[in-house]
Parts: C-alpha cells; structure tokens; sequence
C-alpha cells in the first residue's frame, strides 16, 4: 500500500480502455490517467494541489472506488504502478456498476442525510452517486450509532457521514507536524479520532484546509456552512470528474 | 385507451414533496389531460374508490397507521413511487433513529423551553386513538417493494413531472444531471 509516490524518468507505455497513453515508472495507473485527462473516480485518493495543500499526491488505499481491470484483474488504480504493456479497462459498464454499489455502500453504512448536511453540493461522496445515477441505495440502511464532537471552537467532526477514507490521518497536520487525527479499532469497530488538544488551537486555514481534505462532511468548518448558494456549489451544474485535467499540466498530454 | 389513475400519500413527511409536486404549475394542466385523479390529499379523497395505476408515496414509516397505509395503497395501486429523502431513506425524521423513543419524547413534550412550563403534569400524549410510534423510522421500501425512486428533499418539480409523464406515456423518464440532487 503506497501513501506517497515516487516516480522515475523511464517510459512506460499502457492503454487505458483502448488509449495508449505513456507513463513514468513508478507513477500510478491513477496519475498516469489524471495525467492524460482521462477519469477515473477516487474518494480516499488525493492528487497534491496548492487548494489542499498537500506537497505530494496521497493514496491510502481504502476506499476501491478506483477499481480498475488490469490485463482482467481487478485492481485499485491508486495504489498499483504502472508496467509495460499493461492493457487496463476502466469506464465499462460492468466497472461503472462496481463503483456504484461500493457508494451504495458507503451510503447505507453511515448515516447521510444529505439536506442537512453543510458539505452537500460539494461532497464527492454525493457526487459520485450522482455521477453514477444512483436513485435509491439496493441495500438496508444500517442507521449505525456514531458520535458527533462539536467541542471544538472551529471543527464540527460528524462520525456519521465519515467513509474512514483516512485522507485526514494522512494530510492533515498541525505546523509542526502533529497528527489531528487517527485511526482506532479494526473491522466493523474501526473509527476515526480527533486530538481534542490539538484541535482546539487550529487556524482558520487549517480548519479550512482540512473542510477541504475530508471528501465528505464529516470535517466542517464551524460557522461557514452553507455559504456558497444553491446551484453554484462545486458539484451542482456538472458531474465530479468533468473537470479531469491534471493541474500540473493543465491538460497538456505527455 | 383509458387514462391512467393517479393517488398520493404524505406519510412521515412535511409535505414539502407534495409542495414541489405543484410546483410543475400550469404544466399540471397537461397531466389533467394525461391522466385521473383517485385518492390524495390534493383533492381530499380519502378512499380508494377503485384501484390505481401509479402512486407517489412521500415520506417514511414512524408510526403503525404509516404502515397500515403504505400496505394499503401497495394493495391498490400497481406501480408506487418513494418520492423524497424521507421515502426513500426516512429523512430528516429518520434522525431520531439512534435516540430512544423514551429521550425523545421527553424531549418534545417535557423539556423544550415551550413545553417545561405548560405541562406541570408532565404528561406524554396516550390517548388510545393515537397512531403508536415505531422503535425506528423506517424507509419505505423496507416495508413493501417500491417500483421507482426519486431523490430529493423535495426532488425538483421536473424530476417529478418528468418522471410522472414518462410512466403515463410508456416512456424512459429522462434524467439530466441538474434534476438529480439529494437536497
Ligand atoms: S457527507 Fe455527502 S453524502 Fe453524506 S450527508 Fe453529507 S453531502 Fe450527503
Ligand atoms: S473524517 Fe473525513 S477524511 Fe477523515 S477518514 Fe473520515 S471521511 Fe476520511
Ligand atoms: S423529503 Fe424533504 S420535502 Fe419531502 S417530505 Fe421529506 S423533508 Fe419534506
Ligand atoms: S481511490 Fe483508490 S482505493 Fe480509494
């Protein structure tokens, strides 16, 4: 399980359902197609950018929505690197469908009510069932019991709508380095902390900064919900993934 | 061929969905044409006289009388729609669903600023007649199967009367992006 990526200067070459696109050894399948423009839909994954403020891409690895197809195995496009001559399938109908349940998932596992939440609009989480047109979930909702902490003066943590993607584990730390949050337990107990210390004495940026890190509303910034009007809100007038240009290269295909 | 017969049901919900549903305003002129009406608290008939084709049920189970009418129109009516959050996942009701039934009862009726001075006896409503809350609120297709769903709270009055006139026509409803949301 990689959580930072190196990369090399040697010259990779793979198709992605069909295209031929090249690669750096050592770069994700994801990067490689976020490099050539071409989607593939990621929650825990996180490409660095100066928005979030991350100095290198993240992929902890937890979340599959990224399941691809390698040479017919299936396999999560974040973690695995690129090899010559990989032929990789990955928006099928079959793949589409895959992804669909795993938000399905997501959604009846935690408790998401959507109209009350302040990260609706711009959750990647909603997002992604929209993408993928999902109408009602095919599951039971569990309606599991979690805990909300709003004690901090400037972070609202709602257990409820976390997906344990662990982007926040990995991304978000104080200034010199602490972790704000951890992960506890294992299997169905498994949970994320929050160092209430810590916590507590945060700026606005990186109560903004970690708002923006969390793919869901389980991080919000206190007293700066629902600022961004109906309609513009990041996901309202287009689907999440119609943006796919890499920010590094604005586009430009390598 | 016969029009169509359309019912709705307002179940744990605010109205808010049947709210939108008229939003479709002077469009409502043309479903006049496409269709009947039967039992629905738009025109306050409150019994099926025959049986329907298609249902819009907004909002979930949280008491018995819920379920009582949500079998019901199952038994009359042959396609059923869960239209909203509440329908379909319970909604904003559904949040009480990890708080015991006792706390939030306490809360309501004996607690509130508005309530602690005005009900010295500290009295729960019990009266016989009252429809029993359930231990849970739950969504409808949990109860009796749900032929089509359609996300919102409310859902957009186009997501609705699209939806409506492509099951009166025989048509694949359309479904755009902006039409789709959960909020
Ligand atoms: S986190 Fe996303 S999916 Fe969950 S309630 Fe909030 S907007 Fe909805
Ligand atoms: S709090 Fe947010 S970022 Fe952290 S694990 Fe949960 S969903 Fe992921
Ligand atoms: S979904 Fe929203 S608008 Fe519809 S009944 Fe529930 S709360 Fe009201
Ligand atoms: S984005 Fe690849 S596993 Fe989460």
């Amino acid at each position: 399980m990689s959580e930072t990526i190196e990369t090399s200067s040697e010259i990779i070459t793979l198709t992605i359902d069909g295209q031929e696109i090249q690669a750096a050894a050592g770069q994700t399948i994801l990067q490689a197609a976020q490099k050539n423009g071409i989607y593939i839909p990621t929650l825990c994954a996180l490409h660095a950018t100066k928005e979030n403020g991350l100095e290198s891409d993240i992929a902890p690895g937890t979340c599959r929505i990224c399941t691809v197809k390698v040479n017919g195995r299936t396999m999560a496009a974040c973690t695995t690197p690129v090899a010559q001559g990989f032929v990789v399938e990955n928006d099928t109908e079959e793949l589409n469908d895959l992804r669909k349940t795993i938000v399905e998932l997501l959604f009846v596992e935690g408790n998401h009510f959507c109209p009350s939440c302040e990260k609706s609009g711009s959750c990647d989480l909603q997002a992604l069932a929209y993408r993928y047109q999902m109408l009602s979930p095919r599951f039971r909702y569990a309606f599991s019991s979690r805990e909300v902490n709003a004690e901090s003066p400037k972070l609202l943590f709602d257990r409820n709508r976390c997906i344990l993607c662990r982007r926040c584990v990995l991304a978000i730390r104080t200034e010199d380095g602490k972790q704000l949050f951890g992960f506890t337990k294992r299997g169905d107990k498994s949970g994320i902390i929050m160092d209430e210390e810590l916590v507590k004495n945060i700026s606005e940026e990186q109560a903004q900064q970690a708002m923006h890190i969390c793919p869901v509303g389980a991080i919000i910034r206190k007293e700066k919900g629902f600022d961004t009007p109906f309609g513009q809100r990041k996901y309202d007038q287009n689907p999440i993934g119609s943006e796919t240009v890499c920010t590094t290269c604005n586009g430009e295909k390598s | 061929m016969k029009k169509p017969i359309i019912a709705t049901a307002s179940l744990a919900g605010c109205f808010g969905c049947h709210m939108s549903f008229l939003d479709i305003d002077e469009r409502i002129l043309d479903l006049v044409e496409l269709v009947h009406w039967g039992k629905s608290p738009i025109n306050d008939i409150k019994t099926f006289e025959q049986d329907c084709d298609i249902a819009l049920i907004e909002g979930g189970c949280c008491n018995d009388e819920h379920i009582h009418t949500l079998r019901d129109f199952r038994k009359h009516c042959r396609i059923l729609v869960a239209v909203g959050e509440c329908a379909i996942m319970g909604g904003l009701p559904a949040m009480r669903n990890n708080i015991p039934i006792q706390e939030c009862l306490e809360e309501a009726y004996l607690n509130t600023p508005s309530t602690a001075q005005a009900n010295p006896e500290r009295i729960l409503p019990n009266d016989a007649e009252l429809p029993a809350l359930l231990d849970k609120v739950y969504p409808c297709h949990e109860i009796v199967k749900m032929d089509y769903f359609l996300p919102g709270c409310p859902p957009r009055a186009d997501l609705i009367y699209g939806a409506l006139t492509a099951l009166v026509t025989g048509q694949k409803a359309k479904l755009p992006y902006e039409v789709i949301k959960f909020d």
